[in-house]
């Protein structure tokens, strides 16, 4: 079938999105944008088909009745253990990775004790990896580098001890090898793991396990239906590094326009708060972009500004939005600079403000930058759709509709769940375009 | 008409960049504005008098008449940002005293002084005898002059131009900066260089101004043609050189035009655009207005984006700061001081809002432009207020798309290629996005 997939290279993540010729999402993929944008939007592309598989095995065996009753159970069960598969999978090859790395006369005498450390490491990193996809795991993220590497070092210590070898050695393998698993693919496994997967989802459930023929049927029929990249549109910061031609390539700030109008048809006006830059965008009808304002001189007023908080209240970035909201009044901060507004927050402390009144003054100190870059694109029309990180922040989200209600009266508000979707999506929507509205057809870069 | 290469890794850069391709007339305007720092270096020798003026109502007709060698300090400092020193010099300036909020035309000037007054190719700048303030819709023009005063306690003549507040210039207005020339500017110009006034001698320099400004409005106006022959805004700054600076009235400057008119009309002829330095724009994709003057410090990289993207700017107002001629005035050799006065009044930073944005909604219907562009400057106070206002104004009543970016004079800090280029191909896109839809509805 025809696909149509946008790619969204972020500075610290890359997305991708596929839609189908009916223009609905039918997948979406996130990985971490490396220092390698090529992998980076191999990967988040290859994760977004993957995604679409899922999405269309959902559909065939809803068809099929198969499954009557447990069918969300299913999939669900059948995408974690399929992640499981995947993640063997790179475990496996950073196993080999740190052996090899380990090789050569680095540790000198201690290398073959290194050497057996590393296989006890991985032994227990293998049998402790299914926990990590049993239904409501707590993960911090997706991302291979991070869930293995919190194993890796909690782990770590103990075998290193065990192995008398210095545990500093078994992360000085690791740090080695992870980049150079992090940049390999592994989109010729993709089948492979997903039949694995299937017969530990069946094993794991037994009553489907009676209809496995049943239900095989269907998926297999998914899993030989060619999934045609038809065109792709990147955009992001990395967007120049994508192997197509310019006609492939989009600024981030119409995808995001284009993006937030297919989310919210009657989208207006888009404010996109992200890590560096923050965006007001005024789109028309179509969801084609009228004009648009960014910051400039700095990034206060990013969710950068956010980290930097957290990093000064030695708190967790996910942390803050809740404190704010047990704020009982807001403490006046600046919000022209990053910097100082630290500077102010010690002062504020050390006179004795409560913390979370601190916090609800730097939440309305963002969105004040906010403010002024929205009236300078044109002010706050209906409908208004916020994207971004920040869009996840309550007490940033609150400060956003009071100050939009005091300037510009009534109006919606719209923010999506899958907000962090939303350039790739307004890309593949592009990519929709192009091909069934303007008839191109997808061009090698020069 | 032929192309030529200039090979800039020859002269020492850092890195070898391609060779820079320019139009003859880019080259002899190179050579004359060469010439203008050699007859200043040279000026105590052979015992001139030396000015210093700035180019929006520059009276350089005036000031050729008692035989100033004639320095322009924005010139200077613009010259020394394209070759890439003003960023010291602004530093220097700092450290001398000088905010971070300065215009920095006027750092880079001064920064230029404390460091032994050598201009831009590499000749010494000798220090002026007359400081000639012709006009003042620049208020920092004014605390330039009064520092550059203090530093070599020259003589001042400051001319006081009234703002075209109401939009337009009455015969009071024109009275009176006609009384100011004649009963200041000329007297203490004769009494500095020792030359006396002769208006005859006037009238034969604006005999020559007027073939230069027909040709310049010819060759501005080229850009209505489809594909532009020219570019209105980087390939401008090459065009206005001569004719804004010490230039304008002398037979030099008439030939410098009627060679770069010939010029473009073989380009027109053989349909050909813009020569820009990475070579000749293939294909023209969009057409702009730009408001702003260039950045200096990244010249060609800030070409480079608009080329890249087959962007012309068919229009800009930064081609006019040293006179608005496409609207019809000329010198007046028939009524010399009056029209002295009537082109000091005209200067586009003179005019209005509704002036300003009447003027560039005019140029985006009749050069058929896709849309419009402000590069807004950092450091200057006095013009990049209200910018937003303007881009909003000519929004509404034209429908075309506009952009706002911020850059800076000379100040190389102030220049975030990837801020700047990420805005610019967002705009580029969007004009491009609006086509393509109003095409569809048809």
């Amino acid at each position: 079938m025809r696909c149509f997939i946008g790619i969204d290279l972020g500075s610290t993540t890359t997305k991708a999105v596929v839609i189908g010729e009916d223009r609905k999402v039918l997948g979406r993929g996130i990985t971490n944008s490396r220092s390698n944008y090529d992998t980076a939007a191999t990967v988040a592309k290859q994760e977004a088909l993957v995604s679409a598989r899922f999405e269309l095995f959902r559909q065939a065996l809803a068809k099929s009745g198969a499954l009557n009753g447990k069918l969300d159970e299913f999939i669900g069960q059948l995408e974690r253990d399929f992640r499981l598969e995947q993640f063997l999978e790179q475990l496996a090859d950073l196993e080999a990775t740190c052996l090899r790395n380990a090789e050569g006369t680095r540790f000198g005498e201690a290398a073959a004790g290194v050497k057996q450390a590393l296989t006890e490491l991985f032994r227990r990193l293998r049998d402790d990896s299914p926990a990590l996809f049993i239904p409501n795991a707590k993960r911090k993220s997706d991302f291979f580098r991070d869930l293995a590497g919190a194993q890796y070092l909690a782990l770590g210590e103990a075998v290193a001890k065990d192995a008398g070898v210095r545990y500093d050695m078994l992360l000085n393998v690791f740090d080695r090898s992870i980049i150079e698993v992090e940049n390999r693919e592994y989109g010729d496994a993709i089948s492979r793991n997903l039949l694995a997967a299937m017969d530990r989802t069946l094993k794991a459930m037994p009553e489907a396990a009676s209809r496995a023929e049943k239900i095989r049927a269907p998926i297999q029929g998914v899993l030989e239906m060619a999934l045609e990249e038809t065109y792709v549109v990147g955009t992001g910061y990395g967007r120049a590094r994508l192997p197509f031609s310019k006609e492939h390539i989009r600024s981030e700030i119409l995808c995001h326009g284009l993006g937030a109008h297919m989310m919210y048809p009657r989208t207006a006006t888009v404010l996109d708060i992200g890590g560096q830059d923050t965006k007001a965008i005024q789109v028309d009808p179509h969801g084609i972009v009228e004009s648009f304002q960014m910051n400039d001189r700095c990034a206060a007023g990013c969710g950068r500004y956010l980290g930097y908080i957290a990093d000064e209240m030695n708190m967790g970035l996910h942390e803050l939005g809740p404190l704010a909201m047990k704020a009982t009044k807001t403490v006046r901060i600046n919000s022209t600079c990053t910097v100082f507004a630290g500077a102010e927050l010690r002062d504020r402390l050390s006179l004795g403000e409560k913390r979370e009144d601190i916090m609800a003054g730097l939440h309305r100190a963002i969105i004040l930058r906010a403010m002024s870059i929205l009236a300078r694109s044109g002010g706050v029309r209906d409908e208004f759709t916020f994207t971004g990180g920040v869009a996840k922040n309550e007490a940033a989200v609150k400060s956003l509709r009071e100050l939009v209600r005091e300037n510009y009266g009534e109006v919606t508000l719209n923010i999506n769940p899958d907000s962090i979707y939303t350039g790739a999506l307004g890309g593949a929507t592009f990519a929709w375009r192009a091909v069934l509205e303007e008839g191109k057809t997808a061009e090698a870069r020069t | 008409m032929s192309t030529q290469t200039v090979n800039t890794a020859a002269l020492g850069g850092a890195k070898p960049k391609a060779p820079v391709q320019k139009e003859d007339a880019m080259l002899l305007q190179k050579e004359m504005i060469n010439r203008n720092y050699h007859e200043l270096a040279t000026a105590r020798q052979t015992g001139r008098k030396v000015s210093a003026t700035f180019v929006p109502g520059n009276l350089n007709e005036l000031l050729m008449c008692f035989d100033f060698a004639r320095s322009l300090p924005e010139t200077n400092a613009l010259q020394n940002g394209l070759r890439k020193k003003s960023g010291k010099m602004i530093m220097d300036a700092e450290r001398d005293g000088h905010s971070e909020d300065v215009c920095t035309y006027v750092k880079a000037d001064l920064g230029m002084m404390l460091q032994g007054q050598v201009g831009p190719t590499g000749e010494p700048l000798p220090t002026p005898d007359v400081l000639l303030l012709s006009y003042t819709g620049c208020f920092t023009f004014m605390k330039w002059f009064e520092l550059i005063r203090q530093k070599y306690d020259c003589e001042t003549v400051m001319l006081h131009v009234p703002y075209q507040g109401d939009g337009h210039i009455n015969k009071n207005m024109r009275d009176y900066v006609v009384k100011q020339i004649n009963e200041n500017v000329i007297p203490t110009l004769e009494r500095v260089s020792g030359v006396k006034f002769d208006i005859d001698r006037l009238r034969g320099y604006m005999r020559e101004s007027v073939k230069s400004e027909e040709n310049l409005v010819n060759v501005l106006q080229s850009a209505k043609h489809r594909p532009s022959p020219i570019d209105g805004y980087f390939g401008a700054v090459y065009y206005i050189g001569p004719i804004f600076t010490a230039f304008r009235g002398m037979p030099e400057a008439t030939q410098f035009y009627d060679v770069l008119w010939q010029e473009v009309q073989e380009r027109m002829r053989l349909g050909k655009g813009p020569v820009t330095p990475e070579g000749e724009i293939a294909e023209e994709q969009y057409r702009l207005v730009v408001e702003g003057p260039p950045n200096w410090t990244s010249f060609r990289e800030f070409w480079k984006m608009f080329s890249d993207e087959g962007a012309v700017v068919v229009a800009s107002t930064y081609a006019k700061v040293g006179g608005v001629y496409d609207f019809g005035f000329r010198h007046d050799p028939e009524h010399p001081i009056e029209s002295l006065a009537e082109y000091c009044l005209g200067c586009y930073t003179n005019l209005n809002f509704p002036q300003r944005i009447d003027m560039i909604c005019k140029y985006l219907d009749e050069y058929q432009a896709d849309g419009l562009l402000i590069n807004s400057i950092k450091s200057c106070n006095s013009f990049s207020a209200g910018q937003l206002l303007i881009l909003r104004e000519v929004e509404k009543r034209t429908g075309k798309p506009a952009a706002f970016i911020e850059t800076d004079l000379v100040d190389p800090r102030y220049f975030s290629a990837a801020n700047v280029k990420n805005r610019l191909e967002s705009y580029f896109q969007m004009v491009k996005a609006k086509r393509v839809a109003a095409a569809a509805a048809h």
